[in-house]
C-alpha cells in the first residue's frame, strides 16, 4: 500500500483516538475506585460545547480547555453527590447525568453564540499541529506520532503516568484497594468515600478534556449531537482495557482506525453507503465487546474492580 | 469540617416522605431551570406559562371545544407510555434496556416494510388484515432486536448496557439509509422520506391526531400489570430484580428469563414504533428517532416501575415535550429546556429517595481527640 496514505491513516487514527483516549482514562479511574458513571457521554458533550464556547469568546483555546475541565468535573460532582453520599444506584444517576448533559449542551449550544444566537456554524480558535523538533523527521512514524496537537502530546505523557500511579504507587494501590475491597481499605486507614468523591471527579475533568479535544481539535467547532456515542464506546473500552490504562491505547488506536479508515473510503468517494459506514464503530463495539466478554471468561478473568458500582456502607459491617 | 451530614436508617419506608419526593423534585427542578432560564435571559414564568398552554390549552379554549394542545400531548405520550412499559419490565429484573430507541425504530421500519409493499406483492389480501400484519412485524422486529443483546447477556455475560445503545444507532441509521437510499419516494421532490402508505394500512384517529395506539398503550398497561401482578412468570421477573442469588437458588432460569423479558420488552416498543408510522407519519422519514427510547427510561424510573405509574407520568413528561416545542416556536427558546428538565427531575428524585430510606440528620462534629473511640 501507499505509503503516504497509510501515513495519513495513522495520523487521523492517532486524532480520532485521543478524545477517545482522555474518556477512557478518566473512567477506567473512576471505576477503579467502585463508582460506574455512565455520564460519560453526558460530560464528554458538555465538555466539548462548553470548551468550544469558552474558547470562542475569549479567543484563548486554553481558556476552552480549562472550562472544560471545570465542566467535566462539575458534572462528575453532581454523580459524586448522589452516589456516594447519597447512596442513589450508580447505574440511574448516570444514566441521568448523559440525559441532562446532551439536553444541556444542546440548550447552550442554541444560546452561547454572539449576542444569544447559536454556537452552530461559528469558527473558533483551534488547536494547530505542531512539528515536534527531531522526533518529527522521524520517517514514517514521526509524520503520525509528532506533528499532532498539542492535547494528542497531553495524551502521551497522561497514559504511563495513570499506569503508573495506578500500579506503582501507594496512592495507586489505595485506588485499586478502594474498588476491590472497600472494607479492607477502610480498615487500612484509607478515606473510602474522600478517595471515590476525587477520583469520579478527576474522572469526569479527563472526560470534559476529551469533549475539548472533539470541539477544539479534532472536529474543530459545535454541531448537534457532536459526540454521537463516543462517550459510550469509552465505557465499552473500558471493558475491552480490562480497566488497565495500557490496554486502552490498543482499544482506542482500533476505534480511531475504524473513524480512519471510514474518513479515507469516503474520501476516495467509495460506492459503500454512507450510513453503513457511520454504523462501523457502533457494530465494530458490539463485535469486540461480545469477543472480549466470551475471551475473558474463557481465561476465567474478572476485570471489573470487584466493588464497582456497590454503595460503600460502614455501619453494614457488623 | 464542624458540620456533617449522619443518616440513619428507617425502620420501614416512610409513605408520607415517598409522596413527597417526587412533588419536590418538580418543584426543584422547575427552579434550576428557571435560574437556567434567567442565565440565558429568558423569562422563567413567562417561559414557564407557554409551555403549561402549550401543553395543555387554556381553558378559554377547552370552552370553544378547542382541544389542540391536549390532544398533541396525548400524540406524544402514546410512545412514551409504551417504550415506558417496555423498558420498565426490564428494569425490574436488573437487565438494563436503554435500546428501545432502536426497537422502536425497527418495529416502525418493519411496519412501513409491510405497508409499503405487501400490497403490491399480496393484491389479493383483504384490506382489513393489514395493519394486524403491520403490528406483527413491528412487534417481530422489535423483539429481534432486543433479544439479541438479550441473549448475548445471558449466555456470554455481554454488558447489555453497551450493546442495547449501539443497536439503538445501527438502527437508526439503517432506516436513514433506507429513506435516503433505495426506498426514497421518487416523486418527493428529494425530500427524504418513502411514498405515502396506502390510507387502509392507517391507524384509526380518535380525536385530533389521538390513533389508535393509546389503546394499545392502555392495553399493554393492563397486560404488564397483570403478568407483574397476577402470574408466576411475573414472580419470578420480580424475584431475579430484588435478589438475583435468592432467585437462582430457588432454581429459577436467569438466563431464559432475560431472553423472555427482552422479547417482551423489544416486541412492546417496536409496537411503539409500528403505531407512530401507521397513525402519525404514513411514511418512513426523519423524525422516528425523536428520543421517546431514552424520554421512556426517566418515565419508567419517576414511575419507580409501576405500570399504572408509567402511564401518568409519561402523559406529564409529554406535557413537557410538547411545552419545549412550543416555547422554540413562540418564544424562540431550545426545545431542548424539556430534556434538561427532565434531567433534573431525575436527579432530585434520585438524591430525594435517600430521604424515603434515611433520616439525616445534621451534627456538630466534636473536636477530634472527643471522637476517638475505645
Amino acid at each position: 500500500m501507499d505509503v503516504v496514505l497509510l501515513i495519513s491513516i495513522l495520523t487521523i487514527t492517532i486524532r480520532a483516538g485521543t478524545s477517545l483516549l482522555y474518556a477512557t482514562i478518566g473512567e477506567i479511574l473512576t471505576e477503579r475506585s467502585g463508582i460506574l458513571n455512565l455520564g460519560v457521554e453526558g460530560m464528554m458533550i458538555m465538555g466539548a460545547v462548553s470548551a468550544f464556547a469558552a474558547a470562542f469568546h475569549t479567543g484563548s483555546v486554553w481558556a476552552g480547555v480549562a472550562t472544560a475541565i471545570v465542566v467535566g468535573g462539575s458534572l462528575a460532582l453532581i454523580h459524586a453527590f448522589l452516589t456516594i453520599t447519597l447512596r442513589a444506584d450508580q447505574t440511574v444517576s448516570g444514566l441521568a447525568l448523559t440525559i441532562f448533559g446532551s439536553g444541556l449542551a444542546s440548550f447552550l449550544g442554541q444560546r452561547l453564540g454572539p449576542g444569544g444566537q447559536p454556537l452552530v456554524g461559528q469558527v473558533g480558535p483551534r488547536f494547530e499541529k505542531i512539528a515536534l523538533p527531531l522526533l518529527s523527521d522521524i520517517p514514517f512514524l514521526g509524520d503520525a506520532l509528532f506533528r499532532q496537537d498539542v492535547l494528542v502530546y497531553g495524551m502521551y505523557l497522561l497514559v504511563p503516568l495513570a499506569w503508573f500511579i495506578l500500579y506503582k504507587t501507594r496512592p495507586g494501590l489505595h485506588l485499586r484497594a478502594v474498588g476491590e475491597s472497600p472494607h479492607t481499605a477502610d480498615a487500612m486507614g484509607v478515606n473510602v468515600p474522600g478517595l471515590r468523591y476525587f477520583y469520579t471527579v478527576l474522572g469526569g475533568m479527563l472526560v470534559g478534556l476529551g469533549g475539548a479535544h472533539l470541539s477544539l481539535a479534532y472536529t474543530p467547532g459545535w454541531t448537534e449531537n457532536l459526540t454521537s456515542g463516543r462517550g459510550w464506546i469509552a465505557i465499552a473500552l473500558v471493558i475491552f482495557a480490562t480497566w488497565d490504562p495500557a490496554r486502552a491505547v490498543v482499544g482506542a488506536l482500533l476505534f480511531g482506525g475504524v473513524n480512519a479508515i471510514q474518513f479515507r473510503l469516503q474520501a476516495a468517494g467509495t460506492t459503500i453507503p454512507a450510513a453503513f459506514l457511520n454504523m462501523l464503530p457502533y457494530a465494530f463495539t458490539v463485535i469486540v465487546l461480545v469477543l472480549i466478554t466470551w475471551w475473558e471468561a474463557f481465561r476465567k478473568r474478572v476485570g471489573a474492580p470487584a466493588a464497582l458500582g456497590v454503595p460503600y456502607m460502614r455501619e453494614e459491617v457488623t | 469540617m464542624p458540620f456533617s451530614l449522619k443518616l440513619e436508617k428507617r425502620l420501614e419506608e416512610s409513605k408520607i416522605i415517598a409522596f413527597l419526593v417526587p412533588l419536590g423534585s418538580l418543584l426543584l427542578a422547575l427552579v434550576f431551570g428557571a435560574i437556567l432560564l434567567q442565565s440565558v435571559g429568558a423569562d422563567p414564568l413567562r417561559t414557564y406559562s407557554a409551555m403549561i398552554e402549550g401543553a395543555f390549552g387554556t381553558p378559554v379554549q377547552w370552552t370553544q371545544g378547542d382541544f389542540y394542545a391536549l390532544t398533541e400531548t396525548l400524540v406524544k405520550a402514546t410512545p412514551l407510555m409504551i417504550c415506558g412499559l417496555a423498558v420498565s419490565i426490564a428494569f425490574r429484573m436488573l437487565f438494563w434496556n436503554i435500546g428501545a430507541e432502536g426497537q422502536l425504530v425497527m418495529g416502525g421500519f418493519a411496519a412501513g416494510a409491510v405497508a409499503l409493499w405487501l400490497p403490491g406483492m399480496a393484491p389479493w389480501l383483504p384490506h382489513w388484515a393489514f395493519l394486524p400484519l403491520m403490528a406483527l412485524a413491528g412487534i417481530v422486529a422489535g423483539a429481534a432486536w432486543g433479544i439479541l443483546p438479550g441473549l448475548l447477556k445471558a449466555y456470554v455475560k455481554v454488558n447489555e448496557i453497551i450493546t442495547t445503545l449501539m443497536l439503538n444507532y445501527i438502527a437508526i441509521l439503517w432506516l436513514q439509509y433506507l429513506y435516503y437510499g433505495p426506498w426514497k419516494d421518487p416523486k418527493g421532490f428529494g425530500f427524504p422520506g418513502t411514498a405515502q402508505f396506502e390510507p387502509f394500512t392507517w391507524l384509526p384517529r380518535l380525536i385530533g391526531r389521538v390513533h389508535w395506539g393509546l389503546v394499545f398503550a392502555l392495553l399493554a398497561a393492563i397486560f404488564i400489570w397483570l403478568i407483574l401482578s397476577r402470574t408466576r412468570w411475573g414472580y419470578e421477573i420480580r424475584l431475579i430484580g430484588e435478589n438475583p442469588v435468592a432467585a437462582r437458588y430457588a432454581g429459577i432460569n436467569i438466563g431464559r428469563n432475560i431472553v423472555l423479558v427482552m422479547f417482551l420488552s423489544g416486541g412492546l416498543a417496536g409496537l411503539a414504533g409500528m403505531a407512530e408510522v401507521a397513525g402519525i407519519s404514513h411514511r418512513l422519514q426523519h423524525g422516528l428517532a425523536v428520543g421517546y427510547g431514552f424520554t421512556a427510561i426517566i418515565v419508567a424510573w419517576l414511575a419507580k416501575l409501576n405500570p399504572w405509574g408509567v402511564v401518568v407520568v409519561a402523559f406529564l413528561l409529554a406535557a413537557l415535550l410538547v411545552g419545549g416545542d412550543q416555547i422554540q416556536i413562540t418564544m424562540g427558546l431550545p426545545a431542548a429546556m424539556a430534556s434538561v428538565l427532565q434531567g433534573a427531575i431525575l436527579f432530585f428524585m434520585l438524591g430525594g429517595n435517600i430521604l424515603t430510606r434515611y433520616r439525616v440528620r445534621i451534627v456538630r462534629s466534636l473536636p477530634a481527640e472527643c471522637t476517638q473511640e475505645g
